[in-house]
Formats: structure tokens, sequence, C-alpha cells
């Protein structure tokens, strides 16, 4: 027996106990004792990845004891891929911000690693793990740890966002926990292969429908869909940037990864689609949800809060289409979680940018930023053009998957809020760019550097180039090169992994 | 009303903890001050522990330790699950209770820093603030 999956989620465990202990002596120690557990982390999930895609789904059992009574991982395509997304996606964003981190957070940069550590490990076991009891203990490490990361951020907001976030987060977590406990009445088991076997015999039982609904409304509220969301704005926005940028792009994609795991392994299409009629109503949920987030990120004048109600449109696009009830909707939304996590990585990646260098990303702080951050506004460009949605960035795949899902279940209204969502993204990037690129900066357009080589435009001023740290620059470079790439492979990835989990 | 009655005493741990949940629910929606909220959770939080120690027991059982005479092993007695006690709840909300215990904490934690901040606890109070400074 091979010991990736267990090591995957111990060696960020591990990394934090030893930061942790060497933050006493000196804060310095933290970082690279961090990087190497991630790195460790993330090797293993490739190997599972490839483990999986070559000889099917891992079986890992703790400590030996046999699933029933013991408690196991089970890895199959699905959760290798999200495992490699989180591993990648949180080494990264730790290489790109440590100047953020020196800069945000000075006196604080060794708790910060250790509590990063630990909500990665919280991620990277509520996407390994087969029990459905371990599944709230690892949500409530991850939502713990965040509640502590967002506090360190906005000196004013932190705290009381935080508390904001305490609250509903634990109503979430209560609901799911409280609907495992239905689930243990009826079935006596906590397993989740074992309780998929005896879901089928039940499934006109009135407690089962009682756990269905409170173990996913439980996971609705932590993963912010619409009417659910609003403590996801403030609580994203006035985080710190080292933080956001990983809390943005993973935690609601790991809800949305449990939703999607309690329907197809837990639950069953079959139960959810043919004995419960709640499909259609979800569906509008999510069409409601899609068009609420894009009208809300309308109103934003601050570039945070904007792409957190981006954020909340895309879970409605997601929770949408996982509930058309068809294989092409529900690969959308399984696809869409590895998109929307690396579009939403690379946009943030880029505002961390933005705030390493201006402070502040109220809209008219960005006038000229193309001329003073070309890089990161070249990255920030490809990211938005895959929000929205054109071809060859990946964005456009699983819309087009999702509306043609849509068109197949029958849900016109969905495959419209898509569209006019793509359109109302079209139009708030597009404010963003006309800011950005042809407004002059506010105060110093100096006529000092007007020789610069890039001088020689007559509406707009030359500004001396003022980047971020080459660390954040290559690392968006890298996500933005992904966003192609994972694009133009997203018909293997659905035919090698999607596809046979969905069978 | 006469079946009614009789359905609820029958199950009158389940209504117990709905009751309590409630309460909970309200203290955290209703009330001004944010201590008065954290205390609402933390009762939102107990009653489902409390729900899942009751679908551990059973009437006229013991504890799950198995009963052998002292001399020989415990092993060679008779067990009848019925004697017993499900364990298994139990042990669940003991790290349920820890993950409870840790939240509040937290929780507090972050009370401490508001009230260092803005010296107040009541919540209109703090949104009057924040609405005042226009961040």
């Amino acid at each position: 027996m091979n010991n990736y999956p267990a090591i995957v989620v111990i060696a960020p465990l591990l990394g934090a106990f030893f930061a942790g202990i060497t933050a006493w002596v000196d804060d310095r120690f933290t970082y690279p004792i961090a990087l190497t557990a991630l790195g460790i982390a993330l090797a293993a999930a490739v190997n599972d990845l490839f483990l999986v895609l070559s000889s099917g789904p891992i079986q890992y059992t703790m400590a030996g004891w046999m699933p029933p009574m013991g408690i196991e991982y089970r890895i199959d395509g699905l959760n290798a891929m999200v495992l490699v997304l989180i591993t990648g996606i949180a080494f990264l964003n730790l290489v790109a911000s440590f100047k953020n981190v020196a800069q945000e957070t000075p006196d604080r940069t060794g708790a910060f690693y250790v509590m990063y550590l630990l909500f990665v490990v919280g991620l990277l076991g509520v996407v390994s793990t087969g029990d459905l009891f371990n599944l709230y203990v690892l949500i409530e490490i991850t939502s713990l740890t965040s509640y502590t990361m967002i506090a360190l951020g906005d000196k004013d907001r932190g705290p009381l966002s935080s508390l904001n976030y305490v609250f509903i987060g634990v109503i979430g977590a209560s609901f799911y926990l409280l609907g495992v406990g239905y689930i243990y009445i009826i079935t006596g088991s906590l397993n989740m292969g074992d309780v998929a076997g005896m879901i089928p015999a039940m499934s006109s039982s009135s407690s089962l429908l009682v756990a269905f609904i409170l173990c996913i409304l439980g996971v609705w509220i932590k993963m912010a869909l619409f009417p659910l969301h609003v403590w996801l704005p403030n609580a994203y926005a006035y985080s710190p940037v080292g933080f956001a940028r990983v809390v943005a792009p993973l935690m609601t994609k790991v809800m949305v990864y449990v939703m999607v795991r309690l329907m197809v392994t837990v639950f069953g299409l079959d139960y959810i689609f043919n004995t419960l009629n709640l499909a259609q109503g979800v569906v509008w949920l999510g069409t409601f949800a899609v068009l609420a987030g894009g009208i809300m990120a309308l109103s934003q004048n601050n570039l945070k809060k904007m792409l957190t109600y981006i954020i909340v449109c895309e879970i409605g696009y997601m929770v949408g289409g996982a509930w058309l009830g068809n294989t092409l909707g529900m690969t959308g939304a399984i696809l869409h979680i590895v998109n929307d996590a690396l579009m939403t990585f690379a946009l943030f990646l880029a505002v961390g940018n933005m705030v390493y260098k201006l402070g502040r990303v109220d809209l008219n702080d960005l006038s000229g930023l193309f001329g003073k951050m070309p890089w990161t506004m070249a990255g920030f460009v490809l990211a938005a053009f895959s929000i929205v949605g054109v071809p060859p960035t990946c964005g456009f795949f699983s819309k087009w998957y999702l509306i043609l899902g849509a068109f197949e279940a029958g849900a016109y209204h969905f495959a419209a809020a898509l569209l006019i969502s793509s359109l109302i993204c079209a139009v708030l990037f597009f404010k963003v760019f006309e800011i950005c690129f042809f407004e002059p900066m506010a105060e110093d357009h100096g006529h000092d550097v007007a020789e610069d080589d890039s001088g020689h435009g007559h509406g707009k001023d030359a500004v001396a180039m003022e980047e971020a740290p080459v660390s954040s620059l290559a690392t968006l470079g890298i996500v933005s090169i992904a966003l192609i790439v994972v694009g133009l492979y997203s018909g293997t990835i659905v035919d090698k992994v999607i596809l046979p989990f969905l069978k | 009303m006469t079946d009614f009655l009789p359905l609820i005493v029958a199950k009158y741990n389940y209504w117990l903890y709905i009751i309590l949940m409630m309460i909970g629910l309200y203290a955290m929606i209703v009330k001004n001050n944010l201590i008065k909220k954290l205390v609402g959770m933390n009762i939102f939080q107990t009653a489902i522990i409390l729900f899942y120690v009751s679908i551990g027991y059973k009437r006229g059982a013991t504890i799950p330790i198995i009963q052998g005479d002292h001399s020989g092993h415990g092993a060679e007695a008779i067990i009848k699950a019925a004697d017993y006690i499900n364990p298994l709840p139990h042990v669940l909300m003991l790290t349920a209770i820890v993950v409870s215990v840790a939240t509040f904490g937290v929780a507090m934690a972050l009370c401490v820093r508001i009230y260092q901040r803005y010296n107040t606890l009541e919540e209109d109070e703090l949104r009057m603030r924040l609405s005042e400074k226009k961040i």
C-alpha cells in the first residue's frame, strides 16, 4: 500500500507543527518550512493523480482499520484533481506572497504561515476523507483558521467581518452536523461508501429527506450561495492579501466539491433527481445567484469587493449546473471548480500586486495602471477574459458545457442567466480596463519620464514602470499560462477524470 | 390533538433540541450585543450535541464497558448489544465539543479586538461608527 494519500495531508500538518515551534525561536524559519511542507504535499498529490488515472481509485485505511469501523481516505479521479489544484494554488501563493505578508503583517509572519498551513490541511482533509463526520471536523478546522486569518487583515473592519463570518459559518457547519446525525440514525454508519450502499433501499424515508436538506443547506451556507452569501464579500475583501488569494479561490470551490461529493457519492443522483422533486427550484436559485452576484458586483467601487461578488456569481454557475440533472451540466460544474479556482486565483494575484504597490484598490485609484504595472495588468486582462468566457481560456469551456446542459435539461432561464452574467462581467472588466488604460494618473503624471520608450502617447502621460516583486509576477505568469493550457486540455480532463467519476 | 400529545412525549428529546436550537438562533439574529450573540451561538451548538447524545442512549442500558467476572477476561462474558448504550455518537460529540469550544474561543478573541478598537460591543453602535468613517 502506498502512503501518498496520507502524506498529502500530513506533510502540511507536520509543517505547521514545526513552523509553530520554530516561530518561538525566530519568525524567519517558518517560511522555508511552510514552503517545504507544501512542496512535499504538492508532489504527493501529483503522484496520487497519476496513480488514480493509471490504476483506479485508492482506498487508504488509516492505521489499517477497515472502513466501517476505521476512517478511510478514498481518492478517486475528482479528489485527486482537486487535491492537485489545492496544493498547487497554496504552494504558488506561498511563493508569491512572501513580500505581501512581510508588508502587511510584519509582526505576525510566523503566526500567518502556521495558520496558512493549517488552513490548507483542513481543505486537503475535506477533499480526501471518506467519512462524513471527519468532513465536519475538517470543515471546522478550515473555518477556524480562516476566521483568525481574516481578523489579521484590515484593522478597522477585519475583526468585525470575521465575527460575522463566525456566526454564519457556525450555523452552516451545525446544519451539516445535524444532517449527518440523521444519516447516522437511519443507516448506523458514517462511511460514505457504506451509507451510499444503504440509501437506495430507504429512499422513501422522511429522515433521509431531512438529512439531505440539512446537509445541503449547511454546505450552501458555507459556499455562499446567493441568499446565504452575506458574509463572504466583507470577509474576503478585508482579509490580508496573502490569505485572500488562497481563500477566495479555494474555500468556496472546495465546498462546491463537497456538495458534488454528497450528491454523486453519498445520496446518489438517482435519489436526488428521481425521488425528490427539488432540482427545478435549485436551478432557479442558481439562476438568481448568477444574476444577483453580477448585479451586485456592478455596484461596487472597490476592486476587491467587486471580485468577491463575482465569486458569488460563479457559485451560482456551479450549483445550477450540478442540479441540472444531466451529465453535461454536472461535467460543466466540476470543470468549473478547477477553472474558477484558477481564474479567481489569477485575478486575486493581480489584485495582490496592485495592493502591494498602491495600498488601496478603489476603482479611481487604478488610473494609468497599464503604464505603471504592465505585467500585472496583462495577467489581470487574461484572467478577466477567462471569467467573461473568451474562447482559448478555460472559462469558456466550462460555460459551454453548462449552457449545453441547460439546453438539454430545458432550463432556458439558466442558459439566459449564464449569457447575461457573461455580459455583465464583460461590462465590469471593461470598466476597469478603461480606467486603467485611458485615464491619466491622478497626481504625478510626470513629464520628467516622457523620454521613456513608452512615452510617445498623446492621450496618456508616460509613467515610470513600478512593478510588484518578481516572485509574484512569475506566479501570475505561470497561472495565466495555466489558464490557457487548462482550457486547451479541458477535453482531456473531461474524458480522463470527470466522465469516469460520473459513471 | 389526542395523537399529538403522545407524539411529543414519546420523542421529547427531539422537541427539546429543536426548542434549544431555535432559542440559540433567535439570540443570534435578534440580540444587539455581540456577547449575547455568542451565547446564542453556543446554545445552538449545544443543542446539536444534546441531539447526538440522546440518539446514542438506550433505556435501561449501561456504559459500554464489558461486564465480566473479576477473575478472568471480560471477553468471555456474553455480550448483548441491547445492554449497552451506543458509544459512537458520544465519542463523536467529544470532538464536536472541542470544535465548539475552539470556535467560541476564537469568537471571544475577536470580540476583545473589536472592543479594543471601538470601545463598544453593541452592534447598532458599531454599525453607526463604521458608516461615519466611510471606509
